[in-house]
């Protein structure tokens, strides 16, 4: 996996909850339905802008409530990675987990204008604007967090172990 | 150590842990419920321990889509080729934090996972328990271990009495709008005032964690906590209490004798709930009491007392909804359905439905709901144009009665 990746970036506010990525009624539709959802009523028609290797970034307490997949939405959409001044934690293993990075910078949601196209290394946990009026240093990602990323989530490495059986759906 | 520091330390093979440090812990019980059957289930080829391993049907039971139906038969098939005993179908099945109560799953100073943010509703009995993604309960299912980082806690100190009046949903409005969200915090609470908080009022607040963004959410075992567990788990358990010099984030203490009846408004409860009296007397639509929070025996016990020979007002719909199957029966021998539905109201099957707005009882556009459920965000429970107060149970049945948000002591005086 790259782990500098350039794109556009979408700021968002302070605890942004799960239900307004993935809400209830979504969750009766498949994975690619139910992206076309997210941020349905705080950013409507946000789906349609968002484009393959764009970045979402927030505020404080990113993403608290419920451990539904938030991150399947956002990868079906092309988000390359999430950055927050903070996450909440569930949220932030979910994203993890799923393979879909996540950053906390702490004061990117104030700094990075909505929309700027920005540089984010993964890995060392910096972003800048290519214009290079801002820039910010984060904690740099765990080993552990980045080899889990690394591999495409925890699930990619069960199929690989052989703990999952791949020949039904 | 804190409570949450002496479990990861022991589940860990470590003497000592300490804020920051990463730990990988052998889990003792993890949970799987039909939503994981439903949204993500390619069959493992081996499982760690079917006994360290629960099914529960609680999200969507009776299953409301195709998809949730088939959910249950991947789910069915999965407990009979893994030989996983504790299996908790429609019919004998029920919210999952409820039913993990009952069946002495959360057991003290051990550590429980499963698929579902309220997970830390089992921190009541002294586990430390959470909530985790799909991907992540997958994997603990298929290794039987997982990784924490150790984050700072938070430790209130609950002093004075709880008043009748008072319950666990109103003490954790008042700490959730008196200091906001502990994200990437754990939350411990005890101290002497805490020997007047019965079990199921801490189970509400342990469940709660969730909604200020807590990590684990844990309480000590005292007296009333081991009296629950001789009646529920029959396996000896060793207790994680904390250290006298335990290091804290913050250090709060709660007068209990002087808390009112609380209500958090719509969106959020951190920094967001004050006492009923504080705010206009808000009309309602409909009043929900129920969930993994607020459905059990003893929230049904005060609804019924509450209606109990009075009547849900004209243009109000209140839903109970029993966190399990057997609280359903024992509200039902007890009489509590007969009153919540003498007075009008809708009694429902357990299931978490109503409260995450995936089926039943969901909002229109417009409309204001009071509930004592988990969560109030924007279009949880329905339409995003819907309005979500949240209170105890008393308060709400106290809103059906009178139609608006009220000081459940006007009502019932």
């Amino acid at each position: 996996m790259e782990h500098v990746v350039e794109g556009r970036a979408w700021v968002f506010g302070d605890s942004v909850d799960t239900d307004n990525m993935y809400p209830g009624f979504a969750m009766k539709l498949p994975i690619e339905e139910a992206a076309k959802h997210v941020f349905y009523d705080l950013r409507p028609g946000w789906t349609d802008e968002v484009q393959a290797g764009d970045i979402v970034i927030a505020g404080r307490n990113f993403g608290i409530g419920s451990s539904r997949p938030v991150a399947e939405l956002f990868k079906a959409l092309g988000v390359a990675a999430l950055v927050a001044d903070e996450f909440n934690s569930l949220f932030y293993r979910n994203a993890i987990n799923f393979g879909l990075p996540a950053i906390a910078i702490p004061g990117v949601s104030a700094a990075v204008p909505d929309e700027a196209p920005v540089r984010l290394d993964i890995r060392a946990g910096t972003i800048q604007t290519l214009d290079g009026a801002v820039s910010l240093q984060g904690a740099p990602l765990p080993d552990f967090v980045w080899d889990i990323v690394a591999q495409g989530g925890v699930f990619k490495k069960l199929v690989a172990d052989g703990y999952v059986r791949t020949d039904s759906s | 150590m804190t409570m949450i520091e002496k479990i990861l330390a022991r589940a860990s093979g470590s003497d000592h842990v300490t804020v920051g440090d990463v730990v990988v812990c052998e889990v003792d019980m993890t949970v799987l419920i039909d939503l994981q059957f439903a949204m993500m289930w390619p069959p493992p080829t081996r499982i760690a321990d079917a006994d360290r391993l629960a099914v529960i049907m609680d999200h969507a039971v009776p299953a409301p889509t195709v998809s949730d139906a088939d959910g249950g038969v991947r789910a069915r098939a999965f407990v009979r080729e893994f030989g996983v005993e504790r299996f908790f179908d429609v019919g004998r099945h029920g919210i999952c934090h409820q039913v993990i109560a009952e069946n002495g799953l959360a057991r003290p100073g051990e550590i429980l996972t499963c698929t579902d943010s309220h997970t830390c509703a089992g921190g009541a009995y002294n586990t430390a328990a959470r909530g985790l993604g799909p991907a992540e309960v997958y994997s603990i299912m298929c290794t039987g271990k997982t990784w924490f980082q150790v984050a700072p806690t938070i430790r209130y100190d609950l002093v004075g009495t709880k008043p009748d009046v008072i319950s666990g949903k109103d003490i954790f409005l008042h700490v959730a709008g008196a200091y906001g969200d502990a994200t990437n915090h754990n939350l411990e609470f005890g101290g002497p005032g805490l020997a007047s908080v019965p079990m199921n009022d801490r189970r509400t607040i342990a469940t709660q964690g969730a909604e200020v963004s807590a990590d684990f959410s844990t309480f000590p075992v005292d007296e009333l906590c081991r009296d629950f567990l001789d009646a529920h788990t029959d396996r000896p358990y060793e207790p994680a209490d904390s250290d006298p010099d335990a290091t804290y984030a913050a250090r709060r203490e709660v007068d209990l004798s002087a808390l009112e009846p609380y209500v958090a408004r719509p969106g959020r409860v951190a920094d967001n709930a004050v006492p009923v009296s504080q705010i206009d007397q808000r009309k309602v639509d409909q009043c929900f009491i129920g969930s993994c929070a607020n459905g059990q025996l003893e929230d049904l016990e005060i609804a019924a007392g509450v209606l109990r020979g009075r009547k849900v007002a004209d243009g109000v719909r209140l839903i109970v909804t029993p966190a399990s199957q057997a609280v359903y029966n024992q509200a039902v021998k007890a009489g509590y359905v007969e009153a919540l539905s003498d007075a009008g109201a809708i009694v429902t099957n357990s299931t978490c439905g109503a409260c995450f707005g995936y089926h039943m009882g969901l909002l229109g556009a417009g409309e204001v709901c009071l509930t004592a459920s988990t969560r109030n965000f924007k279009g949880r429970m329905g339409s995003p144009d819907a309005e979500i107060y949240m209170a105890s149970p008393r308060t709400v049945a106290a809103a059906a009665i009178a139609g608006h948000i009220v000081d459940p002591r006007e009502v019932t005086a």
